[in-house]
């Protein structure tokens, strides 16, 4: 993983959202080991910045490039090195987060069961495993959306607040696996209403309205 | 060459363009049409087996051909618009979309009309005219698609894939419904009796068909202009137009 | 290490099953509603038996038809409301492969299930058990395709009020040609005759649009997601 190599580029992006102009030529630098953090006031466009950048919103104007590369030219490349984690926990209740796991993990990559309840372990959420999602409380639901970024062991992370829910244990967590994944050079865009603490340098973008 | 064409599809000179030629698509459209229909209904003779009700044809077949047309044209717009990404697919993809619509009622009341002096009843399924029902029922669709979204870009290029569905289907429908016709003929169903056309009877049908077209293109022209100007009412260069 | 289009296919396969296997009562909705429809001709008209063999290829498709929409909108809306459409549209993967393992798992428990159910609902029909084979086999066909035509118009209804009305609005008359051929190669299997030339276009039907439908639904949901 650290010899991924990793660098996010989003140039003079502009959205319209109908009338509204929500992002007017925003633009980032992301290398690998760095934490963008972006903030500003609800509305002014902070989950559209990131939902351009994981490739799902075309920008009116603007590019977003991946080690170079315009993203809407390497798809499924780039999609294979990114995590997104959106401010839904976006899991099925009907599924167990085992089951959950498997479906999406085994998607981007093989990954035996057993691994997967490992990193269930890790995000605190080991007992849980063959649990439906549904009778999980909002704090397991994000360490369960929070173990499939780890197990997806992509190099870069898009986490739309993902504090969201948890508590001091499980935000000490989050902030532990963000610095962990920096050290080891992978990237993180996170959206956060609040100051990340991380013991590592944090850049910051602020939206305004 | 790829830039004087997007210098040329740019909101601002399709409106200057749309705006010339407009009045002389209309004029000349008047023109025709008066011609067809003076001559169709006074001067052309009373078809042989049908007498005077063929008349109708001179209202009913143009609307039913530009009906097909005007799909086909609103399906390529919106793929000029999903594909390429150029917004001036989708403006002309949404003004052509109630004009043909129009034509294809059009077309399903006159040739209701036409049917009573020849079934005896005002619908009889005739397999034209059931095709152009299916084709009324699309446009229906793809009307109410674009105005469900709330956010107009994505109503605009979800529309105008589901235009693109559908005119990869008409084809289809239409061999369909002659097959499901030609299974029935024992019944009572008649198809329209295409009467046999000496000049007298053509000129003024090929008239019509004329004036229809620049009928549709003048129309055209001016709904492009008002959609234009919904579209980009934020543009500097609108709200200058707006108050002169 | 990275996941082969097998795969994919299964693992997407497997994921809907089990999730339409959990909830089994919202699987017998589609059905119960196909005998429903059915049981509404006879009730208005006549329940005369030479007059019901009559309507039979009719009364059938159009039921089949309306049962198949009817759970049509539950394709990608759970997966829109609880944001694991995006999670498969950032997968990495073909979303005209994952479109077509949901379209199939979706067909299997709703249009396949009304095929298997369907020899029941003809019997109430007057329909001869000699016409059965052909009559499940156009069937078969049929759902399939709506299952294709229908997986367009969710796509493209997603999230939309009232999508469900919509999205009917949207497939039904592009399911016209379908109706038109089925019903009659069940019409010519009742009567006896050869169902060959019905029977030959509906299949041609199926296998053009299983061709170009999953890539258009799966366009159709980007332009959703944007």
């Amino acid at each position: 993983m650290s010899t991924a190599r990793c660098r996010l580029d989003v140039d003079q992006v502009h959205v319209w959202r109908g009338d509204r102009h929500v992002l007017r030529g925003t633009s980032f630098r992301l290398d690998g080991g760095e934490v963008l953090h972006v903030w500003g006031p609800n509305g002014t466009g902070k989950t559209t910045l990131l939902r351009v950048a994981c490739g799902l919103l075309r920008p009116e104007q603007g590019t977003v490039s991946w080690l170079g590369r315009p993203i809407t030219t390497i798809p499924a490349d780039y999609q294979s090195a990114l995590a997104y984690a959106s401010h839904e926990a976006a899991l099925k209740g009907d599924l167990t987060a085992l089951e959950n796991l498997r479906f999406t993990v085994g998607m981007k990559r093989t990954v035996s069961l057993a691994e997967l309840k490992e990193t269930l372990e890790k995000a605190g959420v080991g007992a849980c495993a063959d649990l439906p999602t549904r009778v999980l409380s909002a704090g397991q639901r994000r360490r369960v959306a929070m173990a499939r970024v780890l197990a997806v062991r992509a190099p870069l992370w898009l986490l739309d607040e993902p504090y969201t829910n948890l508590d001091a244990h499980g935000a000490e967590f989050m902030s532990a696996m963000l610095a962990e994944h920096v050290e080891r050079g992978g990237a993180a865009v996170v959206v956060a209403h609040h100051d990340l603490a991380l013991g590592c340098a944090v850049r910051r973008l602020e939206l305004a309205a | 060459m790829w830039t004087w064409f997007y210098r040329l599809a740019s909101p601002p000179s399709v409106y200057r363009v749309a705006g010339v030629f407009a009045p002389w698509l209309l004029l000349s459209a008047a023109v025709f049409i008066v011609y067809g229909i003076i001559d169709g209904l006074a001067f052309a003779p009373p078809d042989y087996q049908q007498g005077d009700a063929f008349r109708i044809i001179y209202v009913h077949a143009p609307a039913g051909w530009l009906s097909m047309f005007a799909y086909t044209l609103m399906a390529i717009a919106g793929a000029v618009g999903l594909i390429w990404r150029i917004k001036m697919g989708h403006a002309v993809a949404a003004a052509v979309a109630p004009v043909g619509a129009s034509f294809t009622v059009l077309g399903l009341v006159t040739g209701s009309l036409w049917g009573r002096p020849m079934w005896g009843t005002y619908w009889a399924w005739d397999p034209r005219l059931t095709s152009e029902l299916i084709l009324l029922f699309l446009y229906v669709g793809v009307i109410s698609l674009r105005a469900a979204f709330e956010d107009p870009n994505r109503g605009d290029r979800a529309a105008a894939l589901l235009a693109i569905v559908g005119v990869v289907n008409v084809p289809i429908i239409h061999y369909s419904v002659q097959w499901w016709n030609s299974l029935h003929q024992g019944a009572t169903v008649a198809k329209f009796a295409k009467p046999s056309m000496p000049g007298s009877m053509l000129w003024p049908l090929l008239a019509m068909f004329m004036g229809y077209m620049l009928f549709f293109f003048g129309v055209l022209c001016m709904r492009v202009r008002a959609e234009i100007l919904n579209r980009e009412r934020q543009a500097s260069w609108v709200r200058e137009v707006v108050r002169a | 290490m990275s996941v082969g289009a097998v795969s994919v296919l299964r693992l997407v396969l497997r994921r809907e099953l089990t999730l339409s296997f959990r909830r089994p009562g919202q699987l017998l909705q589609p059905l119960v509603f196909f005998l429903i429809v059915t049981t509404l001709f006879p009730l208005g008209l006549s329940p005369q038996l030479s007059l019901l063999r009559d309507m039979a290829p009719g009364v059938l498709w159009a039921a089949a038809l309306l049962a198949s929409l009817l759970s049509m909108d539950g394709l990608f809306k759970g997966d829109s409301e609880d944001g694991t459409l995006e999670q498969l549209v950032l997968s990495g993967q073909s979303l005209t492969l994952i479109v077509i393992a949901k379209t199939l798992a979706h067909w299997l428990v709703s249009g396949a299930a009304l095929v298997v159910v369907s020899p029941i609902v003809a019997t109430t029909l007057a329909v001869p058990v000699e016409a059965f084979p052909i009559m499940m086999l156009s069937l078969g066909l049929g759902t399939l395709t709506l299952s294709w035509l229908g997986a367009i118009g969710a796509g493209l209804t997603v999230g939309l009020r009232r999508g469900s009305v919509l999205l009917s609005l949207i497939v039904l008359p592009l399911a016209m040609p379908l109706l038109i051929f089925g019903a009659n190669a069940t019409d010519r299997a009742i009567g006896g005759e050869s169902a060959a030339g019905a029977l030959y276009f509906l299949a041609a039907l199926c296998v053009f649009t299983t061709t170009l439908a999953p890539i258009a639904a799966s366009v159709a949901l980007r332009i959703t997601l944007e």
